[in-house]
């Protein structure tokens, strides 16, 4: 079933695109991230334009994170003043990002610039990620360096900063410029990669800010939310690449399928959940790393003026 | 430049017709408007017409032949070119291209070189190795034909760019007809079809049609609304994607409890 995408301008098959956001929304279900930087990659190795699909990609996670922010509310499992001080400095960042993309995109270098960035953070992330979930599954045993150290709660460069407000659900007394500077380099992330950053905000809120686990992974969503919906209005307006039609398609999909994930996920182990995410992670991280140093099948490329 | 002289050509054959009463071409097309809709996966176009003779004799076949352009609007592009630097591929050249056509195909009862010589293929821009693409200036003529290679490399295989060296059939010297494909992604706007009388390496006859293909309908909203009301277009996907995946996990919710 061909559909005519208005933005990207040309047809898909609307089937695949619909069940490739089945896939990502089965994965964001099962492990609670965005899925934007499996879309992403997929979308453009589908054919679309860059730019559309790291647009579009971000419209459609926006979609995902909602049903979990809403769950997560619920349950009381959202800072909303952490939230806020990410939020606000995710949206300067997301502005910031928007600048610096169309920068690049006149330069030329934006293709290699998304490439790079996803080998270096998926690969560093997927390795970090398969090592944890490795010991934790007791495949690897746990390094004796890591054991012998006592957990230190707060990391002393955070600690040092000035200005400290009280963060009650997080359990924290820090400064705010630290969730501010984090949300900013999500933002920039989110528009640069077409990805929701949650696989880099968890692990940060909770080993560089020390939030409480509860709040971790639903304020993320939280900023998620709102950071792809500002990204998605800084696309609408600079880049104009939102295809409606494609993140349409996507979410039909993908809606469906986190709720499926969710489902799936309460009768699987997290350590074996968070394993099959590692090692999708490090394929896609492989991947993006082949397409850099593999002669590519254009050399020559063609922008519009 | 080019473009001058090949007006210059028409005016040149224009008093030439009539003196010498030469034939003349009704050419038509099987669609004025190609919309694209929201099936849209490429069209077929068929390019047809008839060769009106002084005193309605066909001469014997063969010794006349014709040529079939059609041409997307012209448009200003950059074309990058890859190179490895540090063992990655990355964009290295550039060269700006002001007038490329978005779309040229071009079918003849037989191949150009056999009905032309260079000057008047290069008048007329009659195959893809003469389109007039007025590159931007400081680039040498090694590079720049580097970079033309490139493009139309590219644009061949997206099937934006094409030559039929077969592709128009003449019937009893008088009718001809060509087919042209369109492909899925082609960019929107007024295609002109030329249609060209050619004998003895002569350009003795040519008659143009406009073609307009366009975006018609929800894809037409969809492109104008991102273009000119580009917050609203913002506001609504981002709403739309809120919808559905509240809608979505309530609608579960009521069934799954």
């Amino acid at each position: 079933m061909d559909i005519y995408l208005p933005i990207a301008g040309l047809s898909v098959n609307a089937l695949v695109i619909i069940g490739l956001g089945g896939l990502v929304g089965l994965l964001t279900g099962m492990v609670g991230v965005g899925g934007g930087f499996l879309t992403t990659p997929i979308l453009i190795f589908y054919g679309i334009p860059p730019a559309v699909a790291v647009a579009s990609a971000t419209t459609q996670i926006t979609g995902t994170s909602i049903s979990g922010v809403l769950a997560h509310r619920r349950r009381r499992g959202v800072d909303m003043r952490m939230g806020a001080v990410i939020i606000v400095g995710g949206v300067i960042g997301s502005i910031t990002g928007g600048l610096l993309f169309r920068l690049l995109q006149d330069s030329g270098q934006i293709d290699t610039v998304i490439s790079l960035l996803y080998v270096l953070l998926l690969g560093s992330i997927g390795f970090m990620m398969a090592k944890e979930s490795a010991t934790a599954l007791d495949i690897l045993k746990p390094s004796r360096r890591n054991a012998d150290r006592p957990a230190r709660r707060h990391n002393p460069l955070i600690a040092a900063l000035p200005m400290r407000w009280r963060f009650y659900r997080s359990g924290l007394y820090i400064s705010p410029l630290a969730p501010l500077g984090l949300g900013f380099v999500s933002g920039l992330l989110t528009v640069l990669l077409g990805i929701g950053g949650g696989f880099i905000m968890v692990p940060a809120m909770i080993y560089l800010l020390g939030m409480s686990a509860q709040v971790v992974v639903g304020t993320s969503l939280l900023q998620i939310l709102f950071v792809t919906a500002v990204t998605t209005l800084v696309h609408a307006t600079t880049t104009r690449s939102v295809d409606i039609v494609l993140a349409g398609l996507l979410l039909i999909g993908s809606v469906i399928g986190a709720q499926y994930g969710a489902r799936f996920a309460q009768t699987m182990k997290p350590e074996l959940l968070r394993m099959i995410l590692a090692i999708v992670v490090l394929g896609v991280a492989f991947r993006m790393a082949l397409q850099l140093g593999w002669r590519p099948e254009e050399i020559y490329t063609v922008q519009m003026l | 430049m080019r473009a001058s002289l090949r007006a210059l050509g028409l005016a040149v054959a224009a008093p030439l017709l009539l003196a010498q009463a030469e034939p003349r071409l009704v050419p038509d097309v099987s669609d004025r408007n190609i919309e694209i809709r929201y099936s849209f996966a490429g069209a077929e176009l068929l390019l047809f017409g008839a060769i009106i003779y002084p005193g309605g004799r066909p001469p014997e076949p063969g010794s006349t032949d014709i040529a079939v352009v059609l041409k997307g609007p012209l448009e200003p592009i950059v074309v990058r070119e890859k190179q490895k630097v540090a063992g990655i591929w990355m964009n290295v050249g550039r060269v700006r291209f002001r007038s490329a056509p978005s779309f040229y195909a071009v079918a003849s009862s037989r191949p150009l070189p056999q009905l032309i010589d260079e000057r008047t293929a290069a008048i007329y821009e009659l195959g893809l190795d003469n389109l007039q693409l007025s590159p931007g200036g400081g680039t040498s003529a090694g590079t720049l034909r580097r970079f033309e290679q490139g493009l139309l490399d590219l644009r061949a295989r997206h099937q934006l760019y094409a030559e039929y060296p077969r592709g128009v059939e003449i019937s009893e010297g008088v009718l001809y007809r060509a087919r042209i494909s369109i492909p899925a992604r082609v960019p929107v706007g007024t295609y002109t079809a030329e249609t060209f009388l050619i004998r003895d390496g002569r350009v003795i006859a040519g008659a143009a049609r406009e073609i307009r293909i366009e975006k018609l309908g929800f894809e037409r909203f969809v492109a104008e609304a991102a273009e000119r009301w580009s917050v609203a277009y913002g506001v609504s996907a981002v709403a739309l994607s809120l919808l559905l995946g509240w809608g979505a996990s309530s609608l579960f919710q009521r069934r799954y409890g």
